[in-house]
């Protein structure tokens, strides 16, 4: 067998899978593997097996980079364009076709304008600020199911490892706005150390809800456990159900603040602090920071996807000809737009106001999220279960909407001691 | 109906009624009110003006010319941008027309004080607005034949203005040709009247002379 009947052979086999779209990326590998195999043997060596793993890991590792930056590219100018839409505006429409290469342009401006360090900053931490950021946001979309067997390290703790490094974004933050030596900097940092910490905690809660009942933190079972339709037409996707509905809110409202979104984006409020953080920054250190801040968004909303919106699942029987990895990222999709239309709507927190939502009305809803959870699992998941936990997350809602937001409430009590 | 979070959803149907009616709301066509500036121009109002222009009429800029340097625009320019020197013909003899008509842009308001004072309907305000140069200096001052525009052009562009001053040029003339015809007849008169008393002083004494 020669190389060239290797090479015909396997084209030919590569070809042959694209009658099943659904299992393409995963038999791809694998005939990349065979196929490494057979040119091994082919030269007369015994191709071991660390190889293999090494190759298949590049592979993987640019598939998954290249994908993001494409959804990084995607939606700064989708994010723009829908902006721009919502205050009756064309949006960037000159590069390209209706200003779709507005990222190439983007990135040529941000590659070619000067690299500023302040002469006060530490040049060290203030280097290595935006490598800090930018390693834990690319490594977190690993662990993300995109679609049956598509995941590159099937963790059995994934979203554990998810929380874990989406922690590091709030050093990076720190470490940049200490650096610059700037106040405002410093400011922001601020800011976003407390913005992160109050958020993380509902954040964590509500994805624990989740593991609760699917008894695991592998994202892969997650993803599995909310495959089939209840009552023959609802997707049992957690999202569809009283508690799922509740934690999956709180967890998108905690992904906001997580990677600094609007109404959350206080770290980087531009009317009050300038930038934040990012004052002292530009070039190419603060497209790096851009991207990481959105590479984050997406991998955090990836994993929304998986906990709540059923993954690479399809939402109705008749539409599962669909590949699944096409439904995880029409979902990603759907997250990341909704993202931007929650931005153009909403105006920016105040630092007090967020801090009273996260402690006083995030957390404790997703502990009533947990409840309802519980009493969901042990009701039998039936109709029982399902006014039981809507109960049990109406109610608190309620409540706390109603008593913990009363504008006359804070009126009241507020005094000026110097201004009367 | 209110409850807890209304008002974030009532607010996110506002905007989301902005962007779909963006894209598909024909009947507010007026939605997008941008203008796509290099491909579409604004309509002008009539009366808007940006630097100056020199009118003449007819065919050729040189003939044409209304303006016979008299000065007046130049001294009155308040930021003395307008710079004028008179022609003269082959003797060194003064004639009434601009050898030299520089406007310098750079420094020009628009202020339309030139306008007002010129007194031969000469000077004009441009409506042009892309005046951009890669060079601060040379390509910013404008010569007499970048600035010299045919009167057509000024009816183009600011039409009632330009009928009125075509209108007072014209009563201007049949003034002129009147009180012409007026001084002319008035010559006359005095000629044919000088003529008839020196007939009547000769009337007598042609007797005399005859007899």
């Amino acid at each position: 067998m020669n190389f060239l009947a290797l090479l015909k052979d396997t084209l030919f086999q590569f070809l042959g899978l694209f009658k099943n779209l659904d299992t393409l990326p995963v038999e791809f590998m694998r005939l990349l593997r065979e196929f490494l195999v057979k040119l091994g043997a082919l030269c007369g060596i015994a191709v071991p097996q660390w190889a293999l793993d090494l190759v298949s890991s590049l592979v993987i590792i640019v598939a998954i980079l290249v994908t993001f930056l494409i959804l990084f590219a995607l939606m700064s100018v989708f994010e723009r364009k829908l902006l721009a839409r919502a205050q009756n505006r064309y949006g960037p429409n000159r590069v390209g076709p209706c200003g779709i290469l507005q990222p190439v342009a983007d990135g040529i401006k941000m590659l070619t304008k000067e690299d500023l360090v302040p002469r006060a900053a530490d040049k060290v931490v203030h280097y290595l600020a935006p490598i800090v950021m930018v390693a834990p946001a690319l490594m977190l979309p690993v662990i993300l199911p995109y679609g049956r067997d598509m995941v590159a390290v099937d963790l059995p703790v994934g979203i554990l490892f998810f929380f874990a490094l989406s922690a590091g974004a709030e050093l990076a933050v720190f470490m940049a706005g200490w650096a610059s030596n700037n106040k405002y900097s410093i400011l922001g940092a601020m800011r976003a150390i407390a913005q992160m910490i109050s958020y993380e905690l509902p954040l964590v809660t509500s994805a624990l809800v989740v593991a609760l009942v699917a008894g695991s933190l592998s994202p892969a079972a997650l993803v599995a456990a909310q495959g089939g339709y209840s009552f023959g037409f609802l997707p049992r996707w957690f999202v569809c159900t009283p508690w799922g509905f509740a934690a999956c809110l709180l967890f998108y409202i905690g992904a906001l603040s997580e990677s600094n979104r609007c109404p959350f984006d206080l770290p980087e409020g531009e009317s009050e602090i300038i930038a934040g953080h990012l004052t002292e920054y530009s070039g190419f250190k603060y497209a790096i920071f851009f991207m990481a801040e959105y590479v984050g968004m997406f991998a955090i909303n990836g994993l929304l996807v998986t906990l709540f919106l059923g993954g690479y699942q399809a939402p109705f029987p008749f539409l599962e000809w669909i590949p699944g990895w096409c439904w995880f990222f029409a979902k990603l999709w759907a997250v990341a737009l909704s993202m931007v239309w929650v931005r153009t709507t909403l105006p920016r927190f105040r630092i007090d106001q967020m801090m009273l939502f996260a402690w006083k009305f995030m957390l404790p809803m997703s502990f009533v999220a947990l409840l309802a959870a519980a009493a969901w699992y042990y009701a039998g998941q039936g109709l029982a279960g399902w006014v039981l936990s809507a109960l049990i997350v109406v109610v608190p809602y309620l409540l706390l909407g109603t008593f913990c937001f009363t504008r006359h409430h804070s009126a009241t009590n507020r005094r000026y001691l110097y201004s009367e | 109906m209110n409850f807890p979070g209304s008002g974030i959803i009532k607010g996110m149907a506002v905007t989301a009624r902005n962007i779909v009616g963006s894209y598909f709301d024909r009947a507010h066509a007026k939605r997008l009110t941008t203008e796509q500036y290099p491909e579409e121009r604004p309509t002008l109002a009539e009366a808007s003006r940006s630097v100056p222009f020199l009118v003449y009429d007819g065919e050729d800029p040189e003939k044409g010319m209304r303006c016979v340097a008299c000065k007046i625009c130049e001294k009155e320019c308040p930021p003395q941008c307008i710079y004028i020197v008179k022609d003269s013909d082959a003797n060194g003899k003064p004639i009434l027309r601009p050898k030299v008509f520089n406007i310098d842009i750079s420094v020009c308001m628009g202020c339309q004080i030139c306008v007002e004072v010129c007194p031969f309907e000469s000077i004009r305000m441009d409506n042009i607005y892309e005046m951009s140069s890669y060079d601060r200096f040379a390509p910013l001052v404008l010569h007499k034949a970048q600035l010299l525009k045919s009167n057509a052009y000024y009816h183009g562009i600011r039409p009632t203005e330009a009928t009125a001053t075509d209108a007072r040029i014209e009563a201007g003339r049949i003034r002129k040709e009147a009180a012409l015809k007026a001084a002319t007849a008035k010559v006359a008169a005095t000629k044919a009247a000088a003529a008839a008393k020196a007939a009547e002083e000769n009337k007598p004494s042609q007797p005399e002379q005859n007899a």
